[in-house]
């Protein structure tokens, strides 16, 4: 286990500066600086309300930062708790929605289904899926998307053993691809060569 | 933009899905076909209250559906998944005005004849009304997703939206009304006008409330 990678080089796929984070009127953190480069990742560890899932919506520009810069050189796909599939569709149909919107082609997700193992729940609409099996076609998502940095808030919830080894293959597989992963999780996956950052350690 | 078009077709699908297209317009129908047994069988008088009916429906329809138009993409991650690709909330917000114009008025337009029917209403004040109803259109779903997004994090949404819209719907209910008296010469206009604004106001103020709701 090394340390987060704070400084990063130029080519910084995400980059996040000396940010602070206040929810309600709770000082979250601050002064928190990271880097993540192209095959870099790195593991946000530590308890329920460390600010885990906040500092992912910072990087996902979802929330405002109360002091700092967040800067995102690439596309971002963003796990987190709700799955965004339409729950009345076959799960090959929810997906399709999110392919058109990325403008990538069938046979991406086709491939990206594959490697969660979820071809054959293609048919199989969205609400009649485990929590396990939601998490997997979140995944399938942010594989189709393409994008070099992939924002991961506890993407591990409900999967079975199996499916966690197929998100640790998927997550080398990125990296080794030139992407990026920042990666929230209360528990250990597994993913060598990994980076840790221990929020709980922050407050 | 084919990914505006996918998010169009998506909010047409969903708006008329499982048979929710018939919702706003058996609704519409309902007040059309409630209205002459309350006031009477008098066709006179049903030819001169009617057009105003058809109006405060029409209102209330392109309002009944103001829960499933934003807080079911908020809730289930959808609104924060196309902020995360760079869609602009306006961007957004605008198609969803779009969607819900279409997805409302066309059925709205095509009930309006049953419901003329039964209000009395002849040929040249059925042409008025469709006129009118067609040109306010665009401004009923603008308030319609506006107050959808102000409302998406309160329970009982709905009830709030209905009070939060019907100042801002009343001038076209009194120029679309107005269109109908046969003295009301420039009502079209200023009925044109009051769309307009609200139609160009609408997808900055709902982007804004969009933009709202995640924080």
């Amino acid at each position: 286990m090394s340390a987060p990678p704070r400084a990063g080089g130029v080519s910084a796929l995400l980059r996040l500066n000396e940010v602070a984070c206040i929810r309600g009127d709770r000082l979250l953190f601050e002064e928190l600086s990271l880097a993540l480069g192209r095959g870099d990742a790195l593991w946000l560890r530590g308890p329920n309300g460390a600010g885990k899932s906040s500092l992912i919506r910072l990087a996902a520009g979802l929330l405002r930062p109360a002091a700092g810069t967040v800067e995102r050189r690439e596309r971002v796909a963003l796990i987190d708790e709700a799955a965004a599939l339409d729950a009345e569709l076959p799960l090959r149909r929810a997906l399709d929605f999110w392919a058109r919107v990325d403008t990538v082609d069938g046979h991406t997700v086709d491939r990206a289904m594959a490697e969660m193992a979820l071809a054959p729940l293609a048919e199989v609409p969205v609400a009649m899926l485990s929590t396990g099996q939601r998490k997997r076609a979140a995944m399938v998502r942010v594989i189709a998307s393409g994008a070099p940095i992939w924002l991961l808030d506890e993407p591990a919830n409900g999967m079975d053993d199996a499916a966690q080894a197929r998100l640790v293959a998927a997550i080398a597989k990125h990296r080794a691809n030139g992407g990026a992963v920042l990666l929230a999780s209360h528990f250990a996956l597994g993913v060598p060569e990994l980076a840790e950052l221990d929020m709980g350690a922050l407050a | 933009m084919t990914a505006l078009i996918a998010l169009f077709w998506r909010d047409l699908r969903r708006a008329w899905g499982s048979g929710a297209l018939w919702l706003p317009v058996l609704f519409f129908l309902l007040v059309a076909t409630a209205f002459p047994f309350a006031v009477g069988p008098d066709a006179p008088l049903l030819r001169r209250a009617g057009g105003g009916m058809v109006w405060v429906a029409a209102l209330l329809a392109a309002l009944l559906p103001i829960d499933r138009l934003v807080k079911p993409d908020k809730d289930g991650g959808v609104l924060d998944q196309l902020a995360v690709r760079g869609f602009a909330d306006e961007v957004i917000a605008a198609v969803k005005i779009g969607a819900h114009a279409i997805g409302f008025g066309l059925p709205l337009l095509i009930a309006l004849l049953p419901a003329s029917a039964l209000l009395a209403q002849d040929g040249a004040r059925v042409e008025l009304l469709a006129t009118g109803l067609a040109i306010a259109i665009p401004a009923l779903a603008s308030l319609a997703v506006l107050s959808a997004a102000l409302t998406a994090n309160h329970k009982g949404g709905s009830a709030i939206g209905g009070l939060l819209v019907l100042p801002l719907a009343v001038p076209m209910l009194i120029f679309g009304a107005g269109m109908l008296d046969p003295s009301g010469r420039g009502a079209v206009k200023l009925l044109a006008a009051a769309s307009l604004l609200l139609t160009v106001i609408g997808p900055f103020a709902a982007g804004a409330a969009l933009r709202g709701l995640r924080e």
